[in-house]
Parts: structure tokens; C-alpha cells; sequence
């Protein structure tokens, strides 16, 4: 059988050859982003630093500040950078699929409400003291889960979560706690503790180093992109509709609890170390259905990529603008979001 | 071999189905027909397991419903249902697709023969031309074709309907039914036109009032002594070609 009866071959092979092009696109993008900065260092220096620290390969023909700049300080937040974006885009597949409407993305269930109110309470009056350095992260993780719990047991109802409840559910917990912020805020009188949650409120990739933090989240956000390819086709069949799961073997109201877990456990891990981050979640799904099609099986790694790609651009664009004074990158996103899903949305209405 | 006994379903204090009993056999296509209202539809959803029914059972081939793991039970059973699709962007041949996946295991991928059995399914619809257009951009009836042919791609032993004509020209309505009539699988259909019930189906299970009111060959069922107290009009039957056809008059016409 050499015919390709359903044209599905074609869009197989286009896939392949996208997965190359955006893996590429993602090397030269993190080389690059590393060696933009004050101190400007070349891609191709960058990249033998990274060879040189990381696999003890080349001789140094660099100098030992440029090493530590590389390694130590732009390195780490560019991981981070192409982590969240990853993290965020594939979180908004999910999402978008579980309740069946292109407009969902990660923040939709409140989740990074709960987060920041976590980073206030730590900002502001040193809640979560006791974890030292995570302190800021681990508050605000643990605000997550108390949001997504709360989610949870409004969304749920004799034993299903379904679509419309969740969004309503994640709407109702977002707003209060979006107010217990702002009360937060208010009630600690700080002018600096208020700009420092201000910053984090809008996102930032600037706590990122080497550290337990980082390694966690490269684990949670890389299990969670796998989870979600592995089971593209039960994605497929969620995003039908529930009545047809059923009838295709897949129980719509497990499958659904899975996947809230998993992306709660991952916006969670995601807001605590970058802060809120709009848009990316929201838009870079409708760009890779764009390019690839449908299936989840290839819109989720595609979206990986596109995410991890935009974010540390949008990272880059922060750092730079106002240098040497640093842009909070939601800001960016958001800029350059709002705009894109406008056309996206006048598209969608005109086909 | 669907059988049900005793099962009954209730929307708040409204019982719609009350201990109902249903047998599907082998080879023969089982029609489902009542007034609106009368829980033709919920009836079909206990049938594949999408409403638990707190009474009685359902089983498929002698084993219960509830035992059957989901994918098992995709494999022995395919349903047609009727449902709102969100927005989806996917293609026709990637939906027919999806009726692969019960024979899929979770890393594996829709290799040459899936694609074989897809492809002559949605030949067999007369929409093989249609597999490469968007789904979301189809009209009713080729949309209903399609779902039509991703529950044949199931190859399942039993298929399940739920008012599978909806949408379709009079042409399709019936080259769907003889399809399904044609398959030789054990096949249970929800159906508003009584005549198109009297051309293609074997049996009968008239619902009303939450319960059976008459069940049988489609000779015995349509009677239209049977039929006239429960769809509240005249009806006249006549044989002609060797088919039954039902002519209906409301009452106040005398």
C-alpha cells in the first residue's frame, strides 16, 4: 500500500519537517537570547561556554565573566524561559480541549489567582518564611493548590466535572481571589513590597537559577508535554464531546479529572516560578493547529516548541527595551498577544 | 446480542423509562419509535452504557455492560449519537480515524490498515470525495454520513443509532438504512418516520408513556389500532410492493 488513501501521510511528513524546523529555531533562538544583554556575547561563544560547562568539551578562548554571565546568570533564565513557554502553551492545549472552547487557557481555573495571593502573603508579610530561598515559590505553590482545590470541589458533582461548571468554577475562584490580592496589598502599606508584587503579578523569568526549583520544573513540564502527546488521541476524542468519549471507549469524566490534576500540578509549578504570564497558554494553540492540523498528538509538541521559541523572544524584548531597566515580560506577551487573537478571532468569524 | 431487562431512568421525579425490556439479535436491525418525549433516545443511552440505569441490566453478548472495560466495549459496540461537536478543526478522515482508536493501544498509531478501513468506510457513505475538507465545515447531512462511517470504521459487531436520517435528503435517508440494514450486524436504530421504520427494520419496540407498548416483528407493531392511541392520529396502512406504508390523517378530518 503505497497510496496515501486519507492525505494523512502528507500532513505526517509536514509535521516532521515543522518539529525540525521549530527544534532548530529553538536552539538558535536560546543561543542567541543567551548572548543578548549588556555585555553582548556571540551565539557561537555561547554555545561553545555551554559545551565547555556542561560537557567538558573545547578549549576557553573566553574570558572568566563572560563564562559566569553565560552559565550562571542568562543561561538558567533562558531555560526557565523555554520551560514556562513550553509549560504554558501545552497547559492551554489541555485545557482548551477539556472544556471545549478555544478561548480557555491556563488561568482560566483560578489557578494563578491563588498563586499570586500565595506570592502576596510572602512578599508582603513573609508568609512561608521557613522554606528560605523557595519561600516566594512555595507560598505562592501553595496558594495554586488551595485555588485548584477549591476548583475542584465547586466544579464537582457526584463524582463529574463537567466543562461548563469547571468554567464557571474557575471564573467565581479567580475573581476572589484575585480580590484577596488586591486586599493583600492594600492592607500591608508597603510601597516597595506592593511594586515587588506588582512585578511578580505581571511575570518574570529574573528568580530563575540553578536550583531545586528549576529542576522541578523542568520535570513536571516535560512529564506533562509527554503525558499530553501520549494520550493525543484521547484529546481528540474529549474535544469532540463527552457523549462520543463514551462511545469511543474513553470515559470522559476520568480522563477529564486526570488531566485537571496534571495541569493544576503544572500551572501551579509554572506560576510559582515565572509569575503570571497571559496570552502564550491562550494564543500559541490556535498558531500550531494553524500549522499542523487538529490532532493533539502533533498540536501538542508543535505548541511546545512555538511556546518555548515566543517566550524567551518576548524575555529578550523585556530585558532589552528599557535597559538597563527590566520590563515585567507579561507585559510583552500580552502586547503582542492581544492583537494576535484579535485576528484570530476576526479570522475564525469570517470562515 | 443486546439484551436489556428491568431498566428504567428518571429526570428529577419523571420516570421516562420504567422496567423496560429490550432484545437485540443478531443480524437484524431493531427500531425504536414512540412519540416525542417518550424516552426513545434515553433508552438507547442505557443501551450503551452513557446513563447507569439503577434497575435490571444490560448486557451485550451475555456479559453486563458495566463489566466490559470502556475500549472493550467500543470494540463490541458503535454509536451514532447526536451531539453538538464543539468547534472542532479536525478533518473528516482524522474523524473517521478516531473510530480506530479502541483497536489502538495507547502508544500505538493509525498505521496502513487503519487508513484502509477508514478509507472504505467513508466510501461506503458516499463521502470518500469529502476526507480531506474541514468537519466543522460540512453541512448536516454529509456531517451525519461521516459520523455514520467513523462508528462502521469500529467494526464492531453491534451499532446503535440515534436517529441516524436527521439531516439527511430523502435519497440518503434511505441509502443510510438499507446500509445499516445491509451490515449484518446486530444493529439498533432510533427512528421518528414510521415508514422508513416499516421499510428497513426487522423489529419493533413502540415506546410511550415510559414504558413498552408494543414490541415485535415491524408486521405486528404496526398496527394501526396500536399506533393511533399513542400518536394521537388517524392511520391507515396498505401493502403495496410487498411493503408496508402508513398513511396518516388527523383525527378531526374524520
Amino acid at each position: 500500500m503505497a497510496t496515501d488513501l486519507l492525505g494523512v501521510e502528507t500532513r505526517r511528513r509536514r509535521t516532521a519537517l515543522w518539529l525540525v524546523a521549530l527544534t532548530t529555531g529553538l536552539v538558535v533562538t536560546a543561543l542567541v537570547a543567551v548572548g543578548t544583554g549588556a555585555i553582548g556575547i556571540d551565539p557561537v561563544t555561547v554555545a561553545r561556554i555551554i559545551l565547555h560547562q556542561g560537557l567538558g568539551i573545547g578549549d576557553v578562548t573566553w574570558t572568566p565573566p563572560e563564562q559566569a554571565i553565560v552559565w550562571q546568570v542568562r543561561l538558567p533564565r533562558v531555560v526557565l524561559g523555554l520551560l514556562v513557554g513550553a509549560g504554558l502553551a501545552v497547559c492551554g492545549v489541555a485545557l482548551q480541549a477539556m472544556v471545549r472552547n478555544v478561548l480557555a487557557d491556563p488561568y482560566l481555573l483560578g489557578i494563578n489567582s491563588g498563586a499570586s495571593s500565595g506570592a502576596a502573603a510572602a512578599l508582603l508579610f513573609g508568609a512561608g518564611a521557613g522554606f528560605g530561598q523557595y519561600a516566594l515559590s512555595t507560598s505562592a505553590f501553595l496558594g495554586a493548590l488551595a485555588a485548584s482545590l477549591l476548583v475542584f470541589a465547586i466544579a464537582r458533582t457526584g463524582g463529574r466535572i463537567t466543562s461548563m461548571r469547571l468554567l464557571l468554577a474557575g471564573v467565581a475562584v479567580g475573581y476572589a481571589l484575585y480580590a484577596t490580592t488586591s486586599f493583600l496589598i492594600f492592607a500591608s502599606n508597603s510601597a516597595e513590597g506592593s511594586r515587588s508584587v506588582m512585578f511578580w503579578l505581571l511575570g518574570s523569568l529574573g528568580l530563575a537559577q540553578w536550583d531545586a526549583l528549576l529542576a522541578v520544573a523542568a520535570v513536571v513540564i516535560l512529564g506533562t508535554i509527554a503525558y499530553l502527546t501520549i494520550l493525543g488521541r484521547r484529546l481528540d476524542v474529549l474535544a469532540v464531546g463527552d457523549e462520543t468519549a463514551h462511545t469511543l471507549g474513553v470515559s470522559p469524566d476520568r480522563f477529564r479529572m486526570r488531566l485537571l490534576i496534571l495541569v493544576s500540578l503544572c500551572v501551579g509549578v509554572l506560576v510559582s516560578a515565572a509569575g503570571s504570564i497571559g496570552f502564550v497558554g491562550l494564543v500559541v494553540p490556535h498558531l500550531a493547529r494553524r500549522i499542523v492540523g487538529a490532532p493533539h498528538v502533533r498540536v501538542v509538541p508543535i505548541s511546545a516548541l512555538l511556546g518555548a521559541i515566543l517566550l524567551v523572544w518576548a524575555d529578550v524584548i523585556a530585558r532589552v527595551l528599557l535597559a538597563p531597566q527590566e520590563i515585567p515580560i507579561g507585559i510583552i506577551t500580552s502586547l503582542l498577544g492581544a492583537p494576535f487573537l484579535l485576528i484570530l478571532i476576526r479570522r475564525l468569524h469570517s470562515s | 446480542m443486546i439484551e436489556a431487562e428491568g431498566v428504567s431512568w428518571r429526570y428529577g421525579a419523571n420516570p421516562v423509562i420504567d422496567g423496560v425490556g429490550v432484545t437485540a439479535r443478531p443480524g437484524r436491525l431493531l427500531g425504536l419509535i414512540g412519540p416525542n418525549g417518550s424516552g426513545k433516545t434515553t433508552l438507547l443511552r442505557l443501551l450503551y452504557g452513557a446513563l447507569r440505569s439503577p434497575t435490571g441490566q444490560v448486557t451485550i453478548d451475555g456479559d453486563p455492560l458495566p463489566s466490559l472495560a470502556p475500549r472493550e466495549s467500543a470494540r463490541r459496540m458503535a454509536v451514532v449519537v447526536q451531539e453538538t461537536t464543539g468547534d472542532t478543526a479536525l478533518t473528516v478522515a482524522e474523524m473517521v480515524l478516531l473510530g480506530r482508536g479502541p483497536h489502538l493501544s495507547t502508544f500505538q498509531r493509525a498505521g496502513a490498515k487503519d487508513h484502509e478501513v477508514a478509507a472504505r468506510c467513508l466510501t461506503r457513505v458516499g463521502a470518500a470525495h469529502l476526507a480531506a475538507r474541514s468537519f466543522a465545515g460540512l453541512s448536516g447531512g454529509e456531517r451525519q454520513r461521516v459520523l455514520i462511517a467513523r462508528a462502521l470504521a469500529q467494526e464492531a459487531t453491534h451499532l446503535l443509532l440515534d436517529e441516524p436520517t436527521n439531516h439527511l435528503d430523502i435519497r440518503y435517508q434511505h441509502e443510510i438504512l438499507r446500509l445499516v440494514h445491509g451490515l449484518g450486524t446486530c444493529s439498533i436504530v432510533v427512528l421518528h418516520d414510521l415508514n422508513l421504520a416499516a421499510r428497513y427494520c426487522d423489529d419493533l419496540i413502540l415506546l410511550g408513556d415510559g414504558g413498552v407498548v408494543a414490541a415485535g416483528t415491524v408486521s405486528e407493531v404496526l398496527e394501526p389500532k396500536i399506533l393511533e392511541p399513542v400518536y394521537g392520529i388517524g392511520i391507515h396502512r396498505i401493502e403495496l410492493d410487498g411493503h408496508l406504508h402508513l398513511l396518516f390523517h388527523p383525527n378531526d378530518e374524520g
